[in-house]
């Protein structure tokens, strides 16, 4: 357990320094944010309709772009084989890129959330627990699969490509039911369709912590 | 020339058995022999994709035989591989650090892993030791090669290995560090640790060595105690048994 | 070679799926009445759903053999998941084609978001992700290791795919979808129906026998390689 921490800190204060990760994933989920706006006619009553939809393709792009870095400095210097000669639980290694990732999307939720509310004209704050909540559960589900992936991807020739062609087929249903369940939030259905969506999240996130916790250390085994 | 081999008998501290190591259809290691006794410093001499780091990747649980038997210490590593991780040290053709790291934050990240007691106080002795301590504050992407592999020798011994895997521990060091190095691994070996180092360096190798071996093609072609190693001609016999091919395995 | 190196058993089931496709074929044109409504096109049902079934198997084994790829690190579980994988493949995509054909006359689209072709299209994609994993890695065994936990992954994903495209489905219902597959099948339909799951079951082992032994002799050769070099 402790060591998942002692790599939580050495990842957040490397990140600290650089702020790469966090940075690149703001400036470009910001920008994808703004562009995907030219999409529409201007005023047009579509672009609440589909601003779940965008809201979370743009969160699952940027952090594919985050994730996709998460491996690389383990990888670049060989210090992946620093991890995997210390005597450390190789899923301890796995649940600590997961937190770190984990907490550098959020970071830059919300940062984007409400700037992407404004952008977008959504009456946000009387809501903002069931989003939160949502937010929690679905950056959650597809962050289990991204660490998860990202390890592979970046022994694959073709890393930053590799990743979302992984990513989006198995991450389909979180982003089904966070983008219903954000609609279902944002033009309010009930807690009762809310919890329809979020039942189905928490399934998934539920059997890939378990799939993920099992299958990591093969990925890293060699 | 297994009886060389095979020589003592209490538990060795390495003891490898028939291992072999495929990549694909190709032979990177076949069936090595070969038995260290504890706090013995063996040198092995090859040349340029002989298996040498294969191998020391193989001892140090980095990756798995193909076949083959491995015993360190009485310990079986594919078997418990964290209690082995715990006892060796290991320097790689990388140096294993985190260039947006300080000197002191790259030692304190490895020594929690491990475990290490008393963290800070040894971070103290070590880093000086290797010429650091003025850049201990400075991130290792700052640092040159040399200074970067000081560092990577600082890495392996914090957590106090009783067996050391060092995959050409000299590369980059300048004359004084190398120097140093030697000087470290000469009293390591005093206090009983068990050594196996890759070098190209046959005057530091041999100079070290307890017993000395060459691999070749993946096969060990040569295994010897110093004492019956003739030292003037040692460079001879390593070019007949492997210098004469220009194309290696 | 073809005699030689094949078991009585695989002769076996080389002749018993050729005859149960040519069977097949008669039951499917000339045994099975025409629909009423839909007319001949219905016909179209038989390789359709079949070609689902078989998808289904294939996916499944790739599962259980990456499964035991990773316990036994046996390659020739490994071999068995990618020949089943390539098979799933051609059989989605099967799918996929027979869907529209058959939809087209009936629904008036070629393409509609129902849940079953759907759900085949993210099957597709997955799987088609996973030959691509395959190519992409560099070393078998590594290859072979990735592959598998991705197979383990996406098949794990498939039965919650399947849910939440169906809440997705129910809350956006699609306009006439009318008349589910299953209502009300003419007796002799029935009968070719299953027939014909019969004979594509058949056709899928044939295929993976088939694919293994090329697989093999490739690995054959290899090894020969191997043992020259030593
Ligand atoms: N990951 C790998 N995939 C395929 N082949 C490999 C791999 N690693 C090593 N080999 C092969 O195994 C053989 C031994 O390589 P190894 O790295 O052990 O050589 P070495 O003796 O350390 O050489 P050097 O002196 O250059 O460091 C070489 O033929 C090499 O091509
Ligand atoms: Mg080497």
């Amino acid at each position: 357990m402790s060591a998942v921490f002692v790599i939580l800190w050495k990842d957040l204060l490397s990140e600290f320094r650089t702020k790469e990760m966090v940075l690149s994933m703001l400036v470009f989920s910001l920008m994808v944010a703004v562009i995907f706006n030219f999409s529409f006619p201007p005023g047009s009553e579509f672009i609440q309709q589909a601003a779940p939809g965008i809201l979370w393709m743009t969160l699952v792009f940027a952090s594919l772009l985050g994730m996709n870095r998460s491996f690389v400095y383990e990888v670049d210097k060989g210090c992946m084989q620093g991890l995997m000669l210390a005597p450390v639980n190789r899923t301890a290694i796995y649940l600590s890129k997961l937190l770190v990732n984990f907490i550098f999307i959020t970071i830059v939720e919300l940062v984007v959330l409400p700037l992407f509310s404004v952008f977008f004209k959504l009456e946000v704050l009387h809501v903002a627990g069931q989003l939160a909540l949502i937010m929690f559960l679905g950056t959650l589900g597809f962050t289990i699969i991204g660490t998860l992936f990202s390890a592979i991807s970046v022994n694959t020739k073709t890393r930053e490509v590799m990743l979302p062609i992984l990513h989006f087929p198995v991450s389909i249903p979180i982003i089904i039911c966070s983008v219903q369940a954000t609609t279902a939030v944002l033009q309010e259905q009930g807690w009762q369709v809310l919890w329809g969506w979020c039942k189905l999240i928490v399934v998934f996130d539920i059997i890939f912590l378990i799939v993920a916790y099992f299958t990591f250390e093969f990925i890293i085994e060699e | 020339m297994s009886d060389s081999i095979a020589s003592g008998s209490q538990t060795a501290a390495i003891k490898v058995h028939g291992l072999s190591k495929t990549f694909g259809n190709q032979f990177a290691l076949r069936k090595i022999d070969f038995e260290l006794p504890p706090g013995e410093f063996l040198t092995i001499f090859g040349p340029n994709g002989a298996g040498k780091t294969t191998l020391i990747r193989i001892l140090s649980t980095l990756t798995h035989a193909s076949s083959g038997e491995v015993e360190m210490g009485g310990i079986v590593p594919s078997k418990e591989p964290d209690k082995i991780r715990r006892q060796i040290g290991v320097i790689g053709h990388q140096t294993y650090l985190y260039e947006n790291l300080t000197a002191e934050e790259n030692l304190k990240f490895y020594g929690r892993l491990y475990g290490v007691t008393d963290l800070d106080q040894k971070i103290a002795t070590i880093i000086a030791s290797v010429g650091l301590r003025l850049r201990r504050r400075d991130c290792v992407r700052t640092f040159s090669r040399g200074m970067q592999q000081r560092l990577a020798i600082a890495r392996a011994l914090l957590h106090e290995p009783t067996i050391l895997l060092l995959d050409e521990p000299y590369t980059g060091l300048d004359q004084h560090a190398a120097e140093m190095l030697s000087g470290w691994l000469r009293e390591l070996r005093s206090s009983q640790r068990t050594t196996l180092m890759v070098t190209h360096d046959l005057e530091r190798g041999i100079d070290l060595a307890d017993r000395i071996a060459i691999l070749k093609k993946g096969r060990i072609v040569f295994y010897e105690k110093r004492e019956n190693v003739d030292r003037s001609n040692f460079k001879q016999t390593y070019y007949k048994l492997v210098g004469d091919e220009q194309n290696t395995a | 070679m073809d005699n030689k190196s094949s078991s009585p058993w695989v002769r076996i089931l080389v002749v018993a799926t050729l005859i149960t496709m040519l069977v097949d074929l008669y039951l499917i044109f000339e045994f099975a009445p025409t629909e009423r409504a839909m007319g001949h096109v219905q016909r179209i049902f038989y390789f359709h759903v079949p070609s689902a079934w078989v998808a289904f198997l294939a996916f499944f084994i790739v599962f259980i053999g990456s499964v035991g790829y990773l316990w036994k690190r046996d390659r020739k579980y490994d071999m068995i998941a990618h020949s089943a994988a390539e098979i799933g493949v051609l059989f989605a995509t099967l799918v996929m084609i027979t869907g529209p054909i058959w939809g087209r006359p009936v629904w008036n689209t070629w393409w509609e978001w129902s849940p079953r072709l759907t759900l085949f299209l993210v099957l597709w994609f997955i799987y088609i992700a996973y030959m691509m994993l395959r190519s992409f890695v560099e070393g078998e065994e590594r290859s072979a290791r990735f592959a598998a936990v991705f197979g383990i992954v996406g098949f794990v994903d498939v039965p919650i795919v399947h849910l939440s495209i169906r809440l997705w489905r129910d809350i956006h219902p699609s306009p006439v979808i009318a008349g589910g597959d299953g209502s009300g099948l003419h007796p002799d339909m029935k009968i070719t129906f299953f027939f014909s799951l019969f004979t594509f079951t058949l056709l899928f082992f044939w295929l993976l026998v088939q694919r293994l032994r090329l697989e093999k002799s490739t690995v054959a050769t290899s090894e020969l390689k191997k043992q020259i070099a030593y």
